[in-house]
């Protein structure tokens, strides 16, 4: 058993109500520990998300979704860079984000 | 007692309506899938508790969710709705290719003898299948690979595949339409499938009488005379005697022969509705007159239906999938309207009452006969 902290993520209240999960989501993810394997390891533990954060095939981030960590914006940022280690170390969450849209 | 059970998608929600067979007192449910575009929920005719609900949003995409107990609890299904091969292009608004990608589902048609087995028609159009209830969903690539698929073009909606219809004496018969291409037909269970066009004009596109590139928006059938195809048309109602070979406009004495959702009587074939809107351009009733009208002859002769309808200042639109019958002795009409309400008549359209209220926009309105 792995002694690492869990990687706390937020997610969107619709995808909350989508996955039925109440606040945060506590996952083992093994290292290195990337937006890419922090997302694999979500959708493992709740697939009803697939599809919902980013694409079923090629995994881009769907366009109105933003990931933020550390007051950072990471949309942009390679899937396989290494997250801040604040979230590594389970201080800080990571955030899956509902794009601001509407007047 | 037998009783009705209305499924109305919304653009903020699912609501389920229910009533006993007097349709005289409904209850309205709880949102489901809050603040989410539901485009479509229809119930399995063979197993009336299956439902499927197409649930989707800018920010997340497609979910599909399924219920096994008519609409109290709800699980997501599958979501990946892949085309099939190398999905190539069709036109583009400009004219220009564009490639073919899934936007959305926005009709699902259940089996009529399995209720694990259901069609998906999305945008951009296309149309799928699930035989194990929505967990995995194959294109049937037939459709947009017979030919003409290149050419088709979105309508103002997006190019989206809005009407399946399983033919109940001869299973292996399907309809589709799309807009902006047209109907289709398929008699070997949606494997191969031809245009169905011929007799539709259009004047928005630049051969009127072309196989393809009409904007067909609801096509509707009764079940005793399954060759007998009702279709609004963008502009023109339309009917077909054999299946689609071939089609006559039927818009008679309509004060406009623009609309979405045209609909059979459950028990006389040759009764239909349709509810005009002034124009494309105009998304609203001509003269602010909210009026279903109905013919009793199978076209060319219209009568409107008026009573309980607002008759001033109604700017509301009606969508084509946002109107259903009942099945009872006295047959039952609903529709849904862009401003939130539902209307019910338990009189085949001589009356009409509002069962709800300042919902969100309504996409859709199916409704079951319950024993």
């Amino acid at each position: 058993m792995s002694d690492a902290p869990a990687i706390r993520i937020v997610l969107p209240a619709h995808l909350r109500r989508l996955a039925r999960i109440d606040g945060e989501v506590r996952l083992a993810v093994t290292e290195p520990v990337t937006q890419r394997s922090v997302l694999d390891a979500l959708e493992a533990s709740y697939p009803m998300l697939c599809g919902t954060i980013r694409d079923h095939d090629t995994k881009r981030r769907r366009a109105f979704i933003r990931f933020f960590a550390c007051e950072e914006d990471l949309s942009r940022e390679e899937p396989d860079v290494p997250l801040p280690d604040e979230v590594v170390a389970g201080k800080e969450p990571y955030l899956i984000v509902g794009a601001m849209a509407g007047g | 007692m037998s009783g009705v059970r209305l499924l109305v998608g919304t653009h903020k929600g699912a609501f389920v309506i229910t009533a006993d067979g007097k349709r005289d007192s409904w209850q309205i449910s709880e949102p489901h899938f809050g603040g989410w575009d539901i485009y479509h929920l229809k119930g399995s005719p063979a197993d009336p508790d299956r439902l499927y609900a197409s649930q989707c949003s800018s920010w997340s995409g497609q979910v599909i969710q399924r219920s096994d107990d008519g609409g109290a609890t709800w699980e997501p299904v599958g979501n990946k709705f892949s085309y099939e091969g190398t999905p190539g292009t069709h036109q583009w608004y400009d004219g220009t290719p564009h490639p073919w990608e899934f936007e959305r589902v926005w009709h699902l048609e259940p089996s009529l003898h399995d209720p694990d087995t259901v069609y998906a028609g999305v945008e951009d159009a296309g149309l799928f299948l699930s035989e194990d209830g929505g967990e995995n969903w194959r294109e049937l690539p037939g459709l947009r690979g017979h030919g003409t698929g290149s050419s088709w073009q979105p309508g103002a909606g997006g190019m989206c595949l809005h009407t399946i219809i399983v033919d109940p004496q001869q299973p292996s018969r399907i309809y589709t339409a799309i807009s902006a291409a047209g109907a289709f037909r398929s008699d070997d269970s949606g494997q191969t499938w031809r245009p169905i066009n011929r007799g539709l004009r259009s004047e928005g596109i630049p051969d009127e009488d072309a196989e393809v590139g009409h904007c067909v928006h609801r096509i509707a059938l009764h079940p005793s005379r399954p060759d007998v195809l009702y279709m609004q048309k963008h502009w023109d109602v339309m009917r077909s005697d054999n299946g689609g070979e071939s089609w006559r406009e039927i818009s008679g004495n309509l004060p406009t022969d623009f609309g979405f959702p045209i609909d059979v009587h459950a028990h006389e074939p040759e009764t239909i509705y349709v509810v005009p809107i002034t124009s494309d351009s105009l998304h609203f009733p001509p003269e602010g007159k909210l009026r279903v009208y109905r013919s009793r002859t199978g076209g060319d002769e219209w009568e409107p239906l008026t009573a309980g309808l607002p008759q001033e200042h109604s700017y509301v639109n009606v969508l084509r999938d946002a109107m259903a019958v009942d099945s009872l002795d006295e047959c039952g009409i609903y529709f849904g309207t862009t401003s939130g309400e539902v209307y019910a008549s338990a009189d085949s359209g001589d009356s009409w009452a509002p069962i709800a209220s300042h919902l969100p926009a309504v996409l859709s309105v199916e409704v079951q006969t319950l024993p």
